[in-house]
This record gives C-alpha cells, sequence and structure tokens, in this order.
C-alpha cells in the first residue's frame, strides 16, 4: 500500500517558475538518495511537463508528494492546468507531434524518463499529468 | 581564443535566457569572424528538449555563419537522460572537454583551409 508522507506545491506562472520547480524536484529527489541518472531523469521530466503546463496551459500548479510503498519511497509530481485540454491524447502521445513550436517530446519524453505516467485532459477542462519515480 | 568563441554555460538558464544566449552568440560569431564556438556544458545538471533544441540550433545557425560548434564537458546523467527523451543532438559535434574540443576546431579548420571551398 502508498502511504503519503508529505506533500507541498508550487506555482508556475512564468519561466522562472519553471526554474524553481526543477531545483525543487532536484531537492526532493536527492533527499530520497535517488541516483545522480534518476534525479536527472525526474528534474528533466519535470522540466518538460511544467513548461507544458505553462505554455499550452497558460500555467498552473505543480504539486509534489514523498510516497511510502513497503520499504520503497518515491516522488509523485502532478502538473495540473486549467488550459484548453488535450483533445486526442492519443496523438497527444505521440513522438513528435506537437501542437505549438516544441519539438514535440515533452510528454512523450517525460513519460519515458519516469516509471509511472497519467494523463488526464478533456477539452475546456485543463490538463493534469502525474509522474512517479521509485528509489 | 584567436579565431574562437568560448561560451560556459554555468546557470540553470531559464528559456528566454537560453534564447538571449542564441541571439547574443550568433551577433558575436558575425562581429568576430569566429570560426569555431566551442560550448562548454560541464556545469549543466539537466538539458531538456528546449536546451537541447537551443544547442542544435545554435550548431545550425553558426554553421551557416561559417563557423563550427563543439559542445563539451556533458555529464554522463545529462547524456544518458537526453538520449531516453528522444534528443540525439543529431549535427552537434561533441567532445569530452574543453582541450578535446579545441583539438577538434583546430583539425576542422586545417581542413577547410586545405580545400576551402570543396568540404565546407
Amino acid at each position: 500500500m502508498t502511504t503519503v508522507s508529505s506533500t507541498g506545491e508550487l506555482p508556475l506562472r512564468n519561466e522562472h517558475d519553471i526554474v524553481l520547480g526543477r531545483q525543487a524536484v532536484r531537492r526532493m529527489a536527492q533527499e530520497l538518495s535517488f541516483s545522480l541518472v534518476d534525479q536527472t531523469k525526474m528534474v528533466t521530466a519535470a522540466s518538460e511537463l511544467a513548461r507544458n503546463a505553462l505554455i499550452y496551459g497558460g500555467g498552473g500548479l505543480l504539486k509534489w508528494a514523498i510516497l511510502q510503498n513497503g520499504g520503497k519511497r518515491g516522488l509523485r509530481l502532478t502538473f495540473e492546468d486549467q488550459g484548453p485540454g488535450i483533445a486526442d491524447i492519443d496523438l497527444a502521445l505521440t513522438d513528435g507531434w506537437t501542437s505549438g513550436k516544441g519539438l514535440g517530446l515533452g510528454l512523450t519524453g517525460a513519460r519515458r524518463l519516469v516509471n509511472e505516467f497519467e494523463l488526464d485532459s478533456k477539452p475546456g477542462a485543463g490538463t493534469r499529468v502525474t509522474v512517479t519515480r521509485w528509489k | 581564443m584567436g579565431e574562437f568563441l568560448l561560451v560556459t554555460i554555468q546557470v540553470d538558464m531559464h528559456d528566454q535566457l537560453a534564447l538571449i544566449l542564441q541571439d547574443d552568440l550568433t551577433k558575436a560569431i558575425e562581429k568576430q569572424g569566429a570560426k569555431g564556438v566551442l560550448i562548454d556544458i560541464s556545469s549543466l545538471e539537466m538539458v531538456d528538449s528546449f536546451i537541447g533544441r537551443m544547442i542544435s540550433d545554435i550548431s545550425g545557425m553558426a554553421r551557416i555563419l561559417d563557423a563550427k560548434t563543439v559542445v563539451v564537458g556533458m555529464q554522463p546523467a545529462v547524456a544518458i537522460t537526453l538520449v531516453e527523451l528522444g534528443l540525439s543532438l543529431t549535427g552537434v559535434a561533441t567532445a569530452l572537454n574543453v582541450e578535446r574540443g579545441m583539438q577538434l576546431l583546430r583539425r576542422a579548420l586545417s581542413e577547410s583551409n586545405d580545400d576551402s571551398f570543396i568540404n565546407r
């Protein structure tokens, strides 16, 4: 059973918040004794998803939670925005597809960098992406 | 550095700052007639798709301005993450450290001096 030992949130209003989000995720991953590669993967995934929330969602929130499951500890990050949402989730999860000016690697790339990935979105109802990495 | 520009990125850049660097660097290549650009990213703890694209774009723009770009010092954890993310920095020359990057630039420059019309 997974229990949550601590939580918090950070706003994603501008590009500086993306940097602050990356730094906060790095600190938490270090506190959880993630390997350097795992830290880097989680920070990079966070950077992609925070930028998506800002650019496509018009800003939002990064919520974090430290998880405990038996002897395992993990970090769960949720990126929420109240933007236009994603009409075609399958298309959005296709490598190289982008609705904007990006490379189309944000969502698909972030998914490859984490252990668990969940995407909830409806047109007009915003987008929520949840990613988890276990130690 | 002679004909080469050395850029060391030492801060966690926000996106706008990365674009400013790209702009400044292309201007500097033109103004100084630089034939090579060495970008040291050994202090960078993360390269996401935005920074990755900036590095590719700088390399492409520099090439059009007749300068070769070499990216040096990428941390192994960053390289592993970058490839898993889906970015392989195709077309960007890389070297392990500044010294080897300089060698690469010097060699490329002496080759292009030998047959300047053929190989660029």
